[in-house]
């Protein structure tokens, strides 16, 4: 399995302060990686930095075996696409306005749009269960519909990476097991590699091939979901015990933050 | 209506307000009028009105151009501190009192397009010394900067004669009155400019609209986006502010409008913005000379006017924060 994208020794400072520090990891063809990790770990920090939104670090970041540092932004997009944080800002576009802008990176200056750039929207758009939405603005949109147009969009980018920062997070239960069974098809199915920031650590453990955990900017776990989804790794990371209860439908037990329930 | 036709429509609305509105004026002058009447359509209205089009568009662009960039429905030449930049640059000229052309662009442009330059340089400096560009911090300093250039200009008034302190008020209160071939020569390159660079950024505009993070990741080179508007910008705003003074609220009013009947895409609202910011200065300027035709004979200027139906839409907006009006 090739490296699609490796991260050496990538270290960030912002005002000061370290928020990243020596994270090194790889995502090979096909990889779904979980990202886990208290607040203010550096998650969304990290998924920035690959994204390119964030460009005063230190360190190498290689996508498709080149330094990112060389790519044009464009090419860069070809590569890789990215789902922010949902936010509440609104936006006059509507789901199929959005979804072309997916296929900014494709098209030359002076070209339109062609018949693939409109397949492109198409698959997209059916992939994510929006296109019975494609002419409603973004504004008359749920939550939870609002982030399946964002995915949309990044799947309308065609990339072979897709960079993810917490795509289930403040959705209601059908949205969130219809964005992990999104993300898993475009994973197995289509042979994406997924970097996901997961904020629930049951989702993070059943969609992915490695989980990697950050505290305080540094990597302090990296493994297999299975090793991950020890209560006692859990504690280290989160700083709070777990209980691990076995799920009948479920390969892995079902993790539960202790006290809280009590 | 789809979207294309509705433009064509505005197109064919503006032309016909561009021959109409020389007609109108203290006096009714007929197309086939001659002599000295004729002198007064061919000569001074026309001028005019054209000068009054280009303004509007050039100041309607603008707008749309800084609503887009930052997302921000307030977002216009005014309060970002471009226009009072512009203003105190070509109040300077003035107060030097030097007459200078260069390749027919006036030394007052020159100065007032360096100002809004100047300005947009220093906003964004400031914003960028904080790290990041973020909004807030882009529309705070925009303000700051804003306020402190309309003081200098106080200044720059405070220190000049009658005869100069008589020209800068009455041209900061925003004006055609002097609008001639001459201005309309003075203004063509600044308009040619910047409405070629943000024909050529539509594409690039719309994917901002989904938030900076977002266009980065789409492949935009958004550094070098926001320097071609902040450029486009400068122009547009430096070109009509010599000539006209400042000129409020077209850049508000006109981008938010089109944006309601045309939708956010800015293949479309580029060339709707253009013109009817041009159709909608022709309007206010014509009304104004039919007014003043009513008064003393003394003429209201046209900022005056678009400052009393700005205020009002600047309040409608505020109030709407959630509503339609939202970009």
């Amino acid at each position: 399995m090739s490296d699609l994208i490796q991260i050496r020794h990538l270290s960030l400072e912002l005002s000061g302060k370290t928020i990243l520090n020596e994270v090194s990891f790889s995502a090979g063809e096909g990889e779904y990686i979980s990202v886990i990790g208290p607040n203010g770990a550096g998650k969304t920090t990290l998924i920035k930095c690959l994204a390119g939104i964030y460009t005063s670090w230190h360190g190498a970041i290689r996508i498709g075996g080149k330094d990112s540092r060389t790519l044009s932004s464009r090419k860069t997009a070809r590569l890789q696409s990215y789902v922010p944080q949902a936010e509440g800002r609104s936006n006059p576009l509507t789901v199929e306005e959005l979804a072309a802008t997916g296929r900014y990176p494709h098209l030359s200056a002076f070209t339109s749009m062609k018949q693939e750039d409109f397949n492109a929207i198409d698959s997209a758009l059916k992939q994510t269960g929006m296109l019975a939405f494609r002419k409603r603005p973004l504004n008359s949109l749920s939550g939870g519909e609002r982030q399946m147009a964002f995915i949309a969009a990044a799947l309308a980018q065609d990339t072979k990476i897709l960079l993810l920062d917490e795509p289930s997070t403040f959705l209601d239960y059908k949205h969130q097991a219809e964005v992990t069974a999104i993300l898993r098809a475009a994973c197995r199915e289509q042979g994406r590699t997924i970097i996901a920031v997961h904020h629930d650590i049951n989702t993070a453990v059943a969609c992915s091939t490695k989980v990697i955990a950050l505290k305080s900017g540094s990597v302090v776990f990296s493994g297999t979901p299975a090793a991950a989804a020890d209560t006692k790794t859990l504690q280290e990371i989160y700083g709070t015990p777990f209980i691990s209860s076995p799920s009948p439908a479920r390969p892995l037990p079902l993790i539960i933050a202790e006290g809280g329930d009590q | 209506m789809k979207p294309l036709h509705k433009l064509i429509l505005l197109a064919v609305l503006t032309l016909g307000a561009l021959t109409a509105a020389p007609l109108l004026g203290m006096e009714f002058i007929p197309l086939n009028a001659g002599g000295q009447e004729r002198e007064i359509l061919m000569g001074i209205r026309l001028p005019r009105v054209l000068c009054a089009f280009a303004a509007g568009a050039m100041l309607s662009l603008s707008g749309m151009s800084f609503q887009a960039l930052f997302r921000n429905p307030l977002a216009t030449p005014f309060t970002l501190g471009v226009s009072s930049g512009a203003a105190l640059g070509a109040a300077l000229f003035i107060r030097l009192g030097i007459a200078v052309s260069f390749l027919g662009i006036s030394g007052t442009s020159a100065a007032a397009f360096l100002g809004a330059l100047l300005s947009i340089v220093i906003v964004y400096g400031l914003t960028k010394l904080k790290g990041g560009f973020s909004t807030p911090t882009l529309l705070l300093s925009g303000i700051a900067i804003s306020f402190f250039f309309s003081s200098l200009i106080l200044f720059v008034q405070y220190l000049s004669g009658l005869s100069h302190s008589f020209r800068i008020i009455h041209w900061m209160m925003g004006t055609l009155t002097t609008a001639g071939y001459t201005q309309l020569i003075n203004l063509l390159p600044f308009l040619l400019s910047g409405a070629a660079i943000l024909g050529l950024l539509t594409r690039e505009l719309n994917i901002f609209l989904i938030g900076e993070d977002l266009a980065i990741s789409r492949g935009v080179h958004t550094a070098r986006v926001k320097k071609l508007v902040f450029l486009a910008a400068s122009l547009m705003v430096g070109g009509v502010t010599a000539v006209c003074g400042p000129i409020g609220f077209i850049g508000m009013m006109s981008p938010h409008i089109c944006r309601l009947v045309f939708g956010a895409d800015h293949r479309i609202l580029t060339p709707a913005s253009f013109l009817f910011g041009g159709l909608f200065l022709v309007l206010c300027d014509t009304l104004t000379r039919i007014i003043s035709g009513f008064t003393s004979g003394a003429e209201l200027p046209v900022g005056v006017l678009t400052a009393l139906l700005g205020g009002p839409f600047f309040i409608i907006l505020l109030l709407n924060r959630k509503g339609s009006l939202e970009l």
